[in-house]
């Protein structure tokens, strides 16, 4: 059997604090911008943060289990405070 | 000079108040203390100094890259066999990320840097760096950070009451943990906690641009109790 050739893949970890943990940078884009502009059918912004990664493996399984164990063991995220996704893009780095 | 006492002052890249605390370990207390880069053995020092700044430039939070330094796990070490480590700052943040003390550091509520006198008030006297303090004594130190919202979930809140180890708390003039005298948004107005042990202690205050009078707006020199409580807790360690 052949293993198969690595492919490239593009991985986003995207972390935001938790329900509990108050995002001021939201509240005030929210209080001051959106809401103050008119859009107040929005009812809350959240900001956070992206890490876009470029990655080779063998499947979009091995990419997404990498980058979710590499996430752990570094502690890209703070367990206490944030919670994080992880999202596989396709090559062009699109949904 | 107190040659019998010797604290390292580790130094990563971007540290900034490591040699303020050097001068203030070796001029105002008189004890020996010596620099450490963060990729050298910490060897023969009887305590651990992790000074403020902004080490690897606070990329992706503040603290978690230097966690990750060689030094760590001798501190990890050290800490262990009870030898009394202060995080100041940014070193309260990398003893967080490194799992030495429990919690996060977040962004301050108002989203500012902030750099401004404060009132401390020192819940308990029993740590390595308040022991010659008494429980409920105020201190005038100054902050300056842009990440020091203190978080932490229930569980974690509740096992910091249980064991007494909230250490240090933002107050008002009259003592009170008052919301107007919380300058960044920490959880219950906390500015410093220590480990189950109490010789693990991380502030975000700055003790050591705080222990001579000449520094002080308000003519006080409280830092030097914290250098003074860690001399005293490696002395009777020595005895």
């Amino acid at each position: 059997m052949r293993d198969k050739l690595p492919q490239k893949y593009t991985v986003e970890i995207i972390i935001e604090n938790k329900p509990a943990a108050r995002d001021p940078e939201g509240e005030t884009v929210m209080r001051d911008l959106v809401h103050k502009s008119g859009y107040t059918n929005i009812k809350s912004v959240r900001t956070g943060k992206i890490l876009r990664l470029n990655l080779e493996a063998s499947s979009e399984a091995e990419a997404k289990d990498t980058v979710i164990r590499m996430v752990n063991e570094l502690r890209i995220y703070n367990p206490v405070a944030h919670i994080y996704r992880v999202e596989i893009k396709d090559k062009r780095g699109e949904s | 000079m107190n040659t019998e006492i010797k604290i390292g002052v580790v130094r990563f890249p971007g540290s900034n108040c490591d040699l303020d605390t050097v001068y203030v370990l070796r001029d105002v207390l008189g004890v020996s203390a010596d620099l450490v880069w963060h990729k050298d053995k910490l060897e023969g020092f009887g305590g651990i100094v992790l000074p403020g700044g902004f080490a690897y430039g606070d990329a992706l939070r503040a603290g978690i890259i230097a966690a990750y330094s060689p030094v760590i796990q001798e501190v990890k070490t050290l800490a262990r066999e009870g030898v009394p480590v202060a995080g100041i700052c940014n070193g309260f943040q990398v003893l967080i990320e490194a799992g030495l003390l429990p919690g996060a550091l977040l962004p301050n509520d108002g989203l500012k840097f902030i750099c401004k006198w404060v009132n401390l008030r020192v819940e308990h006297s029993d740590t390595a760096f308040t022991n010659v303090e008494k429980k409920g004594g105020l201190w005038k130190l100054p902050i300056a950070h842009g990440e020091g919202r203190y978080f932490a979930d229930k569980t974690i809140l509740k096992e910091l009451h249980e064991n007494n180890q909230i250490v240090f708390l933002y107050v008002n003039d009259e003592g009170e943990p008052t919301e107007d005298a919380n300058p960044n948004g920490s959880l219950e107005s906390i500015a410093g906690i220590c480990n189950l042990e109490r010789n693990v202690l991380g502030l975000m205050p700055h003790p050591e641009r705080g222990s001579e009078k000449t520094l002080s707006p308000y003519r006080t020199d409280h830092g030097k109790r914290f250098f003074q409580s860690m001399i005293e807790y490696i002395r009777k360690g020595v005895a």
